[in-house]
């Protein structure tokens, strides 16, 4: 593991990003090309959400990922939360403006009404104050809070997973393996910390 | 009377290729990828309960039952997407009245194949199968009621209910059930997958009302496919637009609580 952690050492926090806009060019080009087949609405609107999803689920991997291998990937946390929360972004925008079209009324009972946009939003709601505290100014003015509340992304990402699985009319298939992923990340982290905090563990 | 939209209809390409047909996988893009392997010949159509004439009836005699006509109709699925669609088929009622119904006849129930050997979602079990649907008898009988057996003059593609399907314009698309085998004539109200499934959310009526929302989805505006990436929502109708023709079944029936 240490070859892996030493051939990261030169990789720039910043190279994320630009693997982070990959998806995004991708589907451009498919958009380009012609590919997005017969309804584009729904395969952009799905494929974002799909994006923000993994990218959620990549974030919260980090740490488990150091403690079961010793794979570092700390200095890149940054990144790929605030890519996670581009997708998001993105997704929301595509209900907005090319499925749902703005038509106010019928979104804000949405938003209000049906349980999996209801969790969608809650999801993307905490996300933004994660990502406006993602800066190193902010880590070091909330100290001990920061931590605290970036521990929201549980959360989040468990709501994320959930608003996938109810969009479907049956409970089948990829949002099964989202909810599970998340699922087993969270329980790593919950065992990891009981651990910790148990003497008897040192 | 034409029965058919003056509208623009969508292309063979768009209606062969976004269907949900769950007995071939969940995804729109599946039928089209999996519906190939289902074998369409030779093909019976069961017709049994309270009719004069039952039996195991050959598509090719189905088929001579009544003139097979080109009907282009708006579809609506639940999920609040639409297509326009020009089907060729026989009036239902035609049918109907080839195998005499009986007069305690009051529903018509209708079932899919079941062969998970070829439709690879019956090895799942998300659904009960095989798929069910069922109509009240007087909304059989009204001349929309298609069962339809091409798509733009050439026979049923496979992944939109090949060979022999029912289509029910001011329905939600589940209720048109594909690749029919048995239709029975029974006293009582048949059970309906989707029905079963879910209650709350899909009822045995399902006829289209903007005014009653899915649990989960307003009804109230449409995607029309086939406009792009920045084509605009519509208004559903009531009925689907099939007003003139259905309103009448369902006089003095509340359609809130009968959704």
């Amino acid at each position: 593991m240490q070859i892996v952690n030493q051939a990261l050492r030169p990789v720039p926090s910043w190279s994320m990003y630009l693997l982070g806009l990959v998806p995004l060019s991708w589907l451009v080009l498919r958009g380009v090309m012609g590919q997005l087949g017969v309804d584009p609405v729904r395969t952009v609107e799905h494929d974002l959400g799909l994006r923000a999803l993994q990218w959620i689920c990549f974030g919260l991997a980090i740490s488990p990922l150091r403690w079961l291998t010793g794979i570092n990937l700390l200095k890149f946390r940054r990144a790929v939360g605030l890519v996670a929360f581009f997708y998001a972004v993105l997704h929301l925008s595509a209900w907005l403006f090319l499925d749902i079209q703005l038509h106010w009324g019928q979104i804000w009972g949405d938003i209000l009404r049906r349980p999996y946009i209801t969790l969608g939003m809650l999801a993307l709601l905490m996300m933004l104050p994660l990502a406006l505290t993602s800066n190193t100014w902010s880590i070091r003015r909330l100290g001990k809070r920061w931590q605290k509340l970036h521990r929201l992304v549980y959360v989040a990402g468990a709501a994320a997973a959930v608003h996938f699985l109810l969009v479907g009319k049956v409970w089948v298939g990829e949002a099964l393996i989202y909810v599970g992923i998340v699922a087993i990340l969270l329980i790593i982290r919950r065992v990891h910390s009981q651990r910790r905090a148990s003497p008897a563990a040192k | 009377q034409n029965l058919s939209t003056s509208e623009t209809a969508n292309t063979l390409e768009e209606i062969t290729n976004y269907n949900n047909y769950y007995e071939f996988g969940l995804d729109k893009g599946d039928p089209a990828k999996y519906a190939g392997q289902l074998t369409i010949d030779p093909w019976a159509v069961q017709i049994d309960g309270l009719v004069d004439r039952p039996g195991s009836y050959d598509l090719a005699d189905v088929m001579r039952m009544g003139p097979v006509e080109e009907r282009i109709y708006r579809f609506r699925c639940v999920e609040a997407w639409s297509m326009v669609i020009p089907w060729n088929g026989i009036q239902l009622s035609h049918i109907l009245n080839k195998v005499g119904v009986q007069p305690s006849a009051r529903y018509v129930a209708f079932e899919t194949l079941l062969r998970p050997e070829e439709m690879p979602g019956q090895r799942q079990g998300f659904l009960d199968w095989p798929y069910r649907e069922g109509l009240r008898l007087d909304e059989a009988m009204n001349p929309l009621t298609l069962m339809a057996t091409g798509l733009y003059g050439e026979s049923m593609p496979k992944q939109n209910g090949a060979p022999i399907r029912l289509v029910v314009p001011w329905k939600y698309g589940f209720k048109s059930i594909k690749s029919i085998v048995r239709i029975s004539l029974t006293a009582d109200q048949p059970p309906a997958t989707w029905n079963l499934t879910n209650p709350r959310e899909y009822g045995f009526y399902a006829n289209v009302n903007p005014e009653v929302s899915h649990p989960r989805w307003s009804q109230a505006t449409e995607r029309r496919i086939g406009g792009g990436l920045f084509n605009s929502r519509q208004d559903t109708v009531m009925f689907n637009g099939y007003g003139d023709q259905v309103a009448s079944l369902y006089a003095g029936q509340d359609l809130k609580r009968d959704f």
